[in-house]
């Protein structure tokens, strides 16, 4: 650490620890200053000021204290053991103090003239001499204020602990109680005292699903990004923010071409698809997603590259069954190590827990190709910003990988075009691929048109394809009829076997 | 019956002698010399044992015996307010000494 003293420009920031965090705060926690995060009950303020001193010790060698204001030590090392934390080896080895300001049950106080919150502050400054802290949690500081009667002097001597903080050379994180996701800050009116920088955590009930969110709503002389930020609270990593906003578009781009499992698609598409290109299939049920899907994971099984297939409407058996009528050996492929599939109903976690296992499951696997079946299954668990959020999220950790990605999209219509999940995806994604049903002469036919393709040139023939034992059958272009992706094929009119004739086959195109 | 009194302060502020005074007070006149015991903490020399007590406020008197431990905070000026905690009511002198 340097001093900051004389920079008195440049406001230096610690990095915090949770990921996403330092993305969204450019860089941190302002060094030497208190931030108050505020929060309903349940937000998560307590995990992020506690994980703040936890991470600091974990990762950057700073020791911490942390003062708790509600729950007894003993209480806090035992609830967050729930997420792996050991906080009662940190205590024992000297990383971490407590000072349990917490008021003992029973506890009768008696107040019988002048005083004030003097002994606190001593307890604080001995706690941070004895462990060398650089980080301080206050937890939660609104906890203290029914303890006694006067809420001003409490109020008073917050802040002149606060001052004395900032004196000791630590980082603050002061959490907050409030009492609506949408209203005051905290509170006692602490952030009054206390507003240099304020953090707020939500736990929004949106459309019956739990959202949480977090914002920087001020960070006084620094930057930061604006807006809230979804994130999640598990077992591995604590909070984990998904700092969607700040994704950087920087990822390196090949023009090694891979196959898509269809000769003729490879075609198509002039030659195969890039290697590190995200492709979108999109059609109504039963078009043949799933089976494009499968044609691109047996591709890579084929060059002997591991592929990773996040499968949202099948369980593994039946994909198992289903691919192998078609020729494609799943087992043996898992078996030797070349397929991972991994299998889960939308509805068994919230989107954000989703992108957060699924990262972590492509960081393990390190797969070449990745596959979704499908997206449109995850659009019904979350609203719309969510979804997109998480589209943006899975899409660029993809890319970053620098891996061929493939998303699998439902379209509500049997006939025309329009999804919602396509206008989230379409402009991400670098290929499209429309499979549509065509109702031809009393017959469901099934059509295939690559709409887009980055950076190259492609086919931009709409071609009938079947579907058989061997898989997906790409054949001739339609002739002679129009209105296909409309959903309303017109066709040409004239003789019945000329038409015929002119659809399939026909050397020269009729417009 | 004997009494055990810790009183808790940060220095020798204005706060913590008055408390002093008014403890001592309390103490000659409800009290025989035997029956009580005053200990004076400075938490700014001994910060551990603020800890250990929880301490939060200065001066605060801590009632450890007879139980149950009792925390009176404040300068005990408010004398019928200490006498309260301490379970004692306004006696006589010469009713010194408890009454078991």
């Amino acid at each position: 650490m340097t001093e900051t003293k004389d920079a008195s420009n440049l406001l230096q920031k610690v990095p915090v620890g949770i990921p996403g965090f330092d993305n969204i705060s450019d860089g941190g926690l302002p060094l030497n200053r208190s931030t108050i995060i505020s929060g309903t009950s349940g937000a998560g303020k307590t995990i992020f000021g506690l994980q703040f001193v936890i991470a600091g010790v974990r990762e950057y060698e700073e020791n911490g204290v942390i003062v708790t204001f509600e729950e007894t030590p003993a209480d806090l090392i035992c609830n967050v053991k729930s997420l792996g934390w050991d906080l009662g080896a940190l205590v024992e080895s000297g990383r971490v103090a407590f000072v349990d300001a917490s008021r003992a049950p029973g506890e009768q106080i008696l107040e019988t003239g002048n005083y004030n919150l003097s002994a606190l502050m001593v307890r604080i400054e001995h706690a941070v001499r004895k462990v060398g802290a650089r980080r301080v949690t206050l937890d939660s500081v609104g906890s203290i204020f029914p303890q006694f009667t006067d809420s001003n002097l409490v109020r008073r001597e917050i802040h002149g602990i606060v001052g004395a903080l900032r004196l000791l050379g630590v980082t603050t994180v002061i959490t907050v109680e409030r009492t609506e996701e949408y209203g005051a800050v905290g509170r006692f009116g602490i952030e009054e005292f206390v507003a240099d920088n304020v953090l707020i955590v939500r736990n929004v009930l949106v459309q019956e699903q739990r959202r949480r969110t977090i914002e920087i709503l001020k960070y006084r002389g620094t930057s930061h990004q604006k807006g809230e930020f979804p994130f999640t609270i598990d077992a591995v990593d604590g909070i984990n923010i998904m700092p969607l906003s700040s994704i950087e578009l920087c990822q390196k781009s090949s023009n090694v071409r891979i196959s898509s499992g269809s000769k003729e698609l490879d075609t198509m598409c002039g030659g195969g698809l890039y290697r590190d290109s995200i492709i979108l299939v999109s059609g109504a049920t039963g078009t043949g997603k799933t089976l494009m899907v499968t044609e691109f994971v047996r591709a890579a099984i084929k060059a002997e590259e591991p592929a990773l297939l996040f499968a949202f409407e099948e369980s593994p058996d039946q994909l198992r069954r289903n691919t192998a009528s078609w020729g494609v050996d799943y087992v043996d492929a898992e078996k030797r190590g070349f397929l991972k599939i991994v299998c889960s109903y939308p509805e068994t976690a919230g989107l954000e827990d989703h992108l957060l296992n699924m990262k972590r499951i492509i960081d393990e696997f390190k797969p070449k190709r990745i596959a979704v079946d499908s997206m449109s299954a995850l659009e019904r668990v979350a609203p719309v910003k969510g979804f997109r959020e998480f589209v943006i999220g899975i899409t660029s950790h993809i890319k970053h990988q620098e891996v061929a990605g493939m998303f699998s999209n439902t379209t509500s219509m049997l006939m025309g075009s329009e999804s919602l999940t396509e206008t989230h995806i379409s402009t991400i994604t670098d290929s499209i691929i429309m499979l549509r049903y065509v109702e031809l002469q009393g017959q469901m036919r099934r059509a295939l048109m690559v709409l887009k393709m980055r950076g190259s040139s492609h086919d931009k023939q709409i071609r009938e394809y079947v579907i058989d034992g061997k898989g997906l059958n790409i054949k001739e272009a339609f002739r002679g009829v129009s209105g296909i992706l409309a959903g309303r094929p017109v066709y040409g009119m004239g003789d019945e076997k000329e038409r015929m004739g002119e659809m399939f086959g026909g050397e020269e195109p009729v417009s | 019956m004997t009494y055990r009194l810790k009183l808790y302060i940060t220095g020798r502020t204005p706060h913590s002698i008055r408390a002093i005074e008014n403890l001592r007070a309390i103490c000659t006149s409800q009290f025989h010399e035997e029956d009580y015991d005053i200990e004076v903490i400075d938490i700014l020399e001994n910060p551990q044992l603020a800890e250990d007590e929880k301490i939060l406020a200065t001066p605060t008197l801590v009632k450890r015996l007879p139980t149950p431990i009792r925390k009176i905070i404040g300068d005990l000026s408010d004398r019928e307010k200490v006498l309260l905690g301490l379970d004692l009511v306004e006696t006589a002198r010469t009713e010194k000494g408890g009454q078991e």
